[in-house]
């Protein structure tokens, strides 16, 4: 059982932070790793990315944004409560080497993975400029936490409530047009955002990481529910991943395949609803 | 030949194993197979000759006694049965219900070249059964070795990495002389393909949890969710004091055709089709929540016992229609006899000499046919099969909903890839000494899948047993 050290909500009832007491996986996790949890014995393994890891404190961190049953039910967990199972760290870390500017963008709750991305690059020497977007100001995630060592944080809103008005893709666009020399752009986040962001990096030839976010079971590569084509090739995000050049990724066909499930992830999010009503209220 | 008195008795027709009907247990998970009764196994123990130079333990990778564990049964000794099993398996509820027996013990029976051969494995599973069914609860030492020796405490310390087979097989023998064994799992369950793969209408969960709870009380401790390459080095644990390590991670990483259309929604390894019911219970979905593959007109392509398992559990989650697509023959089917009778017997339908060439999907990208090539017989190749080869622009279209891909797996990179001073053979599998298992690491051993390519639950039991044999050896005791 992995004990919840603390509990913060971020947005209430769609984001939550969780710290998370795991010595093992605090000790070795990187930047970029991620890890498979079970909430309850009869709960699905999930992937969660390690948003943070304190090895002295032995705990890391995990940000959540609530989307269906497993995520809702760990949103009801509160400090002190246990989860079944956290296996990781997991996946191939980020590739960090000094190499002078690094972009890092990050939508919703995958500004929370690019954050440890980020302060990796930071770490090994980077000028780390972020830029984060979100539906409106109260959405936005990390900024506080990226300003503490980022020169710059860039921001984007759809209704313009703080920074630029308008997706992070023309954020970054400006940044090019500026004639910012970018060794690599990182991109985590919503599928289109990345595929977005890929779109905006290639006719400049700018190396640009993505993280795939693809449907995962064991998450140790045991079954290929993970598989996505890189370069007209069959990988295995788990494994091989989550991390790729997003300018070899095929975005239709992980977008495709993040929706195999959605019936009975809707009839799973029903009966959990009926269920807490029923129940609580 | 030597023995003319005994050919001259007529040989009677081996017991028939008790079943659900087919069409009953088509629609649920229960075990297929219930087990003799002790008056069945009696029966069935009566048929073995006794013979003087018994090649039945020829044909078992473990070399178990087998004639004297049935001599045993003759005379209604349960207890000597189990003792004489004991020695060298430490799974045999498991073998007795899983081993490929035509090839291998039964398959050398002499009973075999004048009729059926005794039920060799029938036997196992039922003096493991009875044993377990009489056993108290509170004695899983005498359940595991017959003889409770776990009090020792030799400072022995040995880490098995992988919980499968061959990991438990490793930590079971050592625990039971005595050395304090740690098993490191990656999942959230122990037993590996047991409980991950082979399905629970033909190896029940139970039965697995029951043998892991015996090596539980011998004093071996199972952390899961703890991931060799990952969670640990394996470096760390020598410094951590262990004097040797096992490792039997098994073979996972499915293989898949490489032919256009295969990410397509709708196609599923075989591991994800039956790891999300073993291991998720998507069956019992909603009540757990890993959702459950698709099933409408399903489509299994392999003819190994995989391709078996993913069949008839696509059956049970309630699929219109099954067929498995084989590039050889049935002859050549890898699959265990009794599995292929048990599909065919459930609905499956086997269409062999095809092999898909392409999965063709919809607008939305949904599998909807597999195109497959029809194919012939030709020349052995060096395995001595005959090699399947194309019938020149004959190419079937079969309508599908969901395709199953069973053809084999390659070594599980996690823990080879974070190891990189481990010697691997050409096949990328781990280079092991055939008889101790040793690596060409000091004090590693390794066995199982991950040495020999996906083979059988006995031949990884076996591999493990020999390691732990050298590292008893090594260490003296
Ligand atoms: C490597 C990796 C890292 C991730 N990191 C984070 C993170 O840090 N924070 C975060 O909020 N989300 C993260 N995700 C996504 C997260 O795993 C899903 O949101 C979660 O599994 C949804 O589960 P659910 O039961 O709540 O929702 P469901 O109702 O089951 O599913 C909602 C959607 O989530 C996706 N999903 C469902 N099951 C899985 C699964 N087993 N594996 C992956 N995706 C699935 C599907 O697209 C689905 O349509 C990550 C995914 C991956 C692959
Ligand atoms: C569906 C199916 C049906 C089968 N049916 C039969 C049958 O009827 N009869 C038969 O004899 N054989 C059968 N087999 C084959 C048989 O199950 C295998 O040969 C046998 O399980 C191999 O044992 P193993 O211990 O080497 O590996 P596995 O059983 O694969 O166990 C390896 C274990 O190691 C764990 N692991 C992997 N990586 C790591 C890591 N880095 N750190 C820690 N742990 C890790 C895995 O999670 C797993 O639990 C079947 C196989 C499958 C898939
Ligand atoms: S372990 Fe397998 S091969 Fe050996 S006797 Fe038992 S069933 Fe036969
Ligand atoms: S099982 Fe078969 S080979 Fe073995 S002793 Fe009995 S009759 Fe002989
Ligand atoms: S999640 Fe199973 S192979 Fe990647």
């Amino acid at each position: 059982m992995y004990k919840i050290v603390k509990k913060r909500l971020l947005i209430p009832g769609q984001t939550s932070m969780l710290q998370i007491h795991a010595p093992q996986i605090a000790a070795k996790a990187r930047p970029g790793n991620f890890v498979m949890l079970r909430v309850h014995e009869q709960g699905e393994r999930i992937p969660l990315t390690i948003a943070d890891a304190d090895p002295e404190g032995e705990t890391i961190t995990l940000v959540f944004l609530v989307v269906g049953k497993t995520t809702a039910h760990l949103n009801t967990l509160e400090q002190g409560d246990e989860i079944a199972d956290v296996c990781g760290p997991l996946g191939r870390p980020t590739e960090i080497e000094r190499k002078g500017t690094v972009v890092c963008v990050g939508g919703g709750t995958g500004v929370a993975a690019m954050h440890h991305i980020a302060k990796g690059h930071h770490r090994a020497g980077n000028r780390v400029i972020a830029i984060v977007g979100a539906r409106s100001q109260d959405l936005l995630l990390f900024c506080d936490e990226l300003e503490s060592f980022c020169p710059e944080v860039r921001i984007a809103t759809d209704d313009g409530s703080r920074g630029h008005q308008g997706f992070v893709t023309e954020v970054l666009q400006q940044l090019i047009d500026d004639g910012e020399d970018i060794a690599e752009v990182v991109a985590v986040g919503p599928v289109p955002m990345m595929r977005a962001v890929a779109g905006v990096t290639k006719p400049h030839g700018i190396k640009t990481t993505v993280s795939l976010n693809s449907i995962m079971v064991d998450g140790i590569g045991m079954c290929g529910a993970c598989r996505c084509s890189v370069g007209g090739e069959t990988r295995f995000a788990c494994v091989d991943g989550p991390e790729f050049d997003g300018h070899e990724v095929d975005f239709d066909e992980l977008w495709g395949r993040l929706g195999q499930f959605r019936e009975q992830e809707a009839q799973s999010m029903e009966l959990f609803h009926q269920c807490r009503c029923g129940g609580d209220q | 030949m030597t023995r003319p008195q005994k050919t001259k008795k007529k040989i009677l027709p081996r017991v028939a194993m008790p079943e659900q009907p087919a069409l009953e247990r088509a629609c649920n998970f229960e075990e297929v197979t219930l087990g003799y009764t002790a008056e069945l196994a009696r029966q069935e123990a009566m048929r073995c000759l006794q013979c003087k130079r018994p090649l039945c333990r020829d044909g078992c990778p473990v070399e178990i006694d087998i004639k004297a564990f049935i001599g045993c049964l003759q005379e209604d000794d349960l207890d000597g049965a189990h003792a004489v099993i004991r020695d060298y398996n430490s799974l045999p509820a498991v073998c007795g219900r899983v081993c490929p027996q035509e090839s291998q013990c039964e398959g050398k029976c002499v009973l075999s070249a004048k009729g059926e051969p005794v039920a060799i494995g029938r036997l196992e599973r039922y003096v493991a059964d009875a044993f377990a069914a009489r056993q108290e609860a509170d004695d899983p030492c005498t359940a595991l070795t017959g003889a409770p020796v776990c009090a020792s405490d030799k400072p022995l310390r040995v880490a098995c990495v992988g919980g499968g087979p061959a990991g438990l097989s490793c930590a079971g023998h050592l625990a039971a002389q005595g050395a304090r064994v740690t098993v490191f799992e990656a999942l959230h369950e122990v037993g590996g393909v047991l409980v991950y793969g082979i399905p629970g209408f033909r190896l029940p969960k139970d039965v697995v949890r029951r043998e892991v709870e015996a090596m539980r009380g011998l004093g071996v401790v199972f952390r899961t969710n703890w991931v060799g390459g990952c969670t640990f080095e394996l470096s760390e644990l020598f410094d951590q004091g262990f004097d040797a390590v096992f490792i039997g991670v098994g073979a996972g990483l499915p293989r898949f055709l490489n032919v256009p259309g295969e990410n397509l929604l709708g196609v599923f390894s075989a591991n994800e089709y039956l790891t999300r019911v073993n291991l998720g219970r998507a069956n019992a979905f909603p009540a757990y929540d890993t959702p459950p593959p698709p099933t409408g007109r399903v489509v299994v392509v392999g003819g190994g016992n995989v391709a078996m398992d993913a069949a008839r559990t696509a059956l049970r989650l309630g699929a219109e229609k099954v067929t498995i697509l084989y590039r050889r023959t049935e002859a050549e089917m890898p699959a265990r006899v009794e599995e292929v009778h048990h599909a065919k017997a459930e609905g499956v339908e086997i269409h062999c000499l095809c092999s898909p060439v392409s999965f063709n999907g919809d607008q939305g990208q949904h599998l909807v046919s597999v195109s497959a090539q029809l194919m012939e017989l030709g020349e052995p190749d060096e395995s001595g099969r005959c090699r399947p080869v194309c019938l020149e622009g004959q190419v079937t279209e079969i309508p599908a909903d969901t395709a199953i891909i069973a053809v084999g797996t390659q070594p599980n990179p996690v823990l080879l890839r974070a190891t990189p001073d481990l010697p691997l053979n050409r096949w990328g599998y781990i280079e092991a000494d055939p008889e101790t298992g040793e690596t060409a690491l000091p004090n590693v051993f390794a066995g199982g899948d991950i040495v020999t390519g996906a083979a059988t639950v006995i031949s990884a039991m076996g591999a493990g047993r020999r390691a732990a044999k050298a590292i008893l050896e090594r260490f003296g005791s």
